[in-house]
């Protein structure tokens, strides 16, 4: 019986989606490649947690003065580092406790935020739209051009990253936040390049790169509208897992003493700091590295839900 | 003008130049691949030509360098490792061959189009129809997004797919495959070419929706009286479209006619088994005609005759000399007009 109430309202259910196709369409439009891979991603832990932990550090990045009233730079003697983390006073300058100099602990991991955040960013586009180029290009020509590209390509994939970045610092007496940023990018772009040109070679292979081609469109334009779009998400993969990477190669960098130099704020050079005392006061070393590894990580986790969410062979 | 407006003009009226003769007319034309294995040899002297209105169908299994004179016209071969050791492509009475890479460009798309056969796959997949449609506007006629919107919408109306309004911001995948083949239809005919080419339009598709495409496409063309070159390896789709048939194997134009007297006589063996071979309702039970082996290595192709492993007329003269393609004419000598067979024993094929 119930079956046969259910057939009888045909007429008004078959009239539901006419009265408003414009829904229909727009239930239909989510199923593109990256329609899916925003469904997949809104119900996985990984991204939510980790994309609440990159909109939390972009704010900090943006806006320390919001989260700490303290200044990061001018330090009290009176507050000696002997003086303990006041870990109830949430927020407080004191919360962290103080370094050797007096300085807010917490003002400092806040305010080396930027640094590192900053780096990590920027080395990560420059990297993409460099390596990204040179990729594009080796892969789509082919040839002597490829010859060429991906000989330069491997001549610089096989310098040795961090030290290569120390060696080509050592040339700069200034060391900025770009110069750092200068230093990663010029060793990192390699990998990009190639995932880069593997992707670009099978993609150019596709009949409507041929199609393309037959309706007349220039080169540029087979490049950049048919065969980019097509690309993104591999290199978008790379790109946010090698973010992580390169925070963590400037706190390396910055905790060797190579990187990053005062008045510039950066977990690396305040881990550095912190590890001359740390048997008297660790609180110095251990709330920068805390909060390296959680943006560190945090980078590394949407790069893996990104790619597992673009990838339909993981689901 | 837009494209609707096209069907109120007369079909001579189109093209503004003066160039009497073919349309398209390809000389002698030869492509070869280098590849690790040797030289293959897939186009070996192809004539043809088109001439406005007209309908070409290229007939011949796969391998027998049809797509591969298609895409010479085109201009869209891999060089390398293609290359066209020698021949000529006129368009209009221009060699195209000799003409620069811009020249060309500006040719494919407006003047010469291309209608692919997996439509799914020569449709970017992450681009919208409707930008895909556009972009022919945008790239050849600078009109802006907008406009190119608007004139992709007009497309769809005219190669009927319905909701054309609300399905042009719509993914290639989003659509069936009769309708991503109208599609295609729809970007090869944007910019009203003289000349289509369809490399095997309907084999992705199944046969009622092969009918309708087909019937599509020959309308379309009486409308815009363009040129018409028609890929094919289904001789139940050519009977209804086609003007005149090449049939071609192993590179070669081994017969060419017009196309019901092909059905009625055929003057090559190779055509002749290939008619034998379509199964017939009034053959019912029977088993059916295969042409004995398999087509030729293009690396190594058969001394004399191409066909000669596999025909069933085959005789010495066969295994050493090439037949060219020669004038078929009746039993007292008459011409039969547009008809030519490279058979050294024709007159036994169509008459005996």
């Amino acid at each position: 019986m119930p079956d046969l109430t259910k057939t009888a309202p045909v007429p008004d259910e078959t009239k539901a989606p006419v009265a408003d196709p414009s829904a229909v369409v727009k239930a239909d439009k989510a199923r593109s490649l990256w329609g899916d891979a925003w469904q997949d991603l809104r119900r996985n832990w990984y991204f939510v947690i980790s994309a609440g932990l990159i909109v939390i550090l972009l704010l900090i990045t943006a806006f320390p003065g919001l989260f700490t009233s303290a200044s990061p730079t001018t330090g009290d003697l009176v507050n000696h580092f002997l003086g303990k983390p006041e870990l109830s006073k949430i927020g407080s300058p004191e919360w962290f406790g103080y370094d050797g100099q007096g300085r807010s602990v917490y003002a400092r991991v806040i305010y080396g935020t930027r640094a590192s955040v900053i780096v990590g960013v920027a080395v990560t586009l420059a990297v993409t739209l460099f390596g990204g180029l040179i990729g594009m290009l080796s892969g789509y020509f082919g040839g002597w051009i490829d010859a060429l590209l991906s000989g330069f390509t491997n001549i610089f994939l096989g310098l040795p990253f961090l030290l290569g970045a120390m060696v080509v610092l050592q040339a700069f007496t200034d060391r900025s936040i770009w110069v750092v940023v200068f230093a990663l990018a010029f060793l990192g772009w390699t990998q990009i390049a190639r995932v880069m040109r593997g992707a670009v070679i099978t993609i150019k292979q596709s009949d409507f790169v041929q199609a393309a081609r037959a309706l007349g469109a220039s080169t540029p334009r087979i490049l950049f509208r048919h065969i980019l779009p097509n690309v993104m998400a591999p290199v978008i993969v790379v790109a946010t897992i090698s973010l992580g990477v390169y925070i963590s190669a400037e706190a390396t960098l910055s905790y060797l003493g190579l990187g990053l130099a005062s008045p510039t704020v950066s977990w690396g050079m305040d881990i550095s700091g912190g590890s001359a005392q740390i048997r008297v006061a660790q609180h110095i070393l251990i709330y920068p590295s805390i909060m390296l590894s959680i943006t560190v990580l945090a980078f590394i986790m949407l790069g893996e839900a990104v790619r597992n969410a673009l990838d339909p062979k993981t689901r | 003008m837009t494209t609707i407006d096209k069907t109120a003009e007369v079909p001579s009226a189109r093209s503004g130049d003066d160039h009497v003769g073919p349309l398209l007319e390809v000389r002698d034309l030869h492509v070869e691949f280098h590849t690790r294995d040797g030289v293959a040899k897939a186009v070996n002297g192809v004539n043809y030509s088109v001439n406005a209105g007209e309908t070409l169908a290229v007939l011949g299994e796969s391998g027998s360098g049809k797509s591969v004179t298609a895409q010479a016209v085109m201009g869209i071969l891999d060089m390398p490792p293609g290359r066209i050791p020698q021949g000529e492509i006129f368009f209009r009475g221009q060699d195209m061959l000799k003409m620069s890479y811009e020249e060309r460009r500006s040719i494919r798309g407006q003047k010469i189009a291309m209608i692919f056969q997996d439509a799914l796959s020569s449709l970017n997949p992450v681009l919208t129809v409707g930008y895909q449609l556009g972009e022919m506007f945008r790239v050849h006629q600078g009109l802006s997004k907008k406009e190119a919107r608007a004139k992709a919408i007009g497309l769809m109306d005219q190669v009927k797919i319905p909701a054309a309004a609300a399905r042009v911001s719509d993914y290639p995948h989003q659509f069936s495959g009769g309708m991503r083949q109208r599609i295609m239809i729809a970007m090869a005919l944007a910019l009203e070419p003289d000349l289509i080419i369809a490399d095997e339009p309907t084999t992705a598709l199944d046969v009622t929706v092969q009918a309708q495409v087909m019937d599509l496409l020959a309308e379309l063309q009486r409308e815009y009286n363009m040129g018409l070159i028609l890929i094919t390896h289904d001789l139940g789709v050519v009977a209804d479209v086609a003007d005149k048939i090449a049939v071609m194997y192993a590179g070669r134009i081994v017969e060419t006619s017009p196309v019901h007297e092909i059905y009625k006589r055929p003057a090559h063996p190779y055509t002749k088994g290939l008619l034998e071979s379509i199964p017939r309702l009034d053959q019912k039970g029977q088993e059916l005609f295969a042409i004995k082996g398999l087509p030729p290595n293009l690396l190594n192709v058969p001394s004399g005759c191409a066909f000669n492993p596999r025909c069933v007329m085959a005789q010495d003269i066969c295994r050493t000399d090439i037949p060219p393609l020669r004038p078929v004419t009746e039993r007292d000598g008459t011409d039969l007009v547009g008809r030519g067979s490279a058979c050294h024993f024709w007159k036994e094929t169509i008459h005996g």
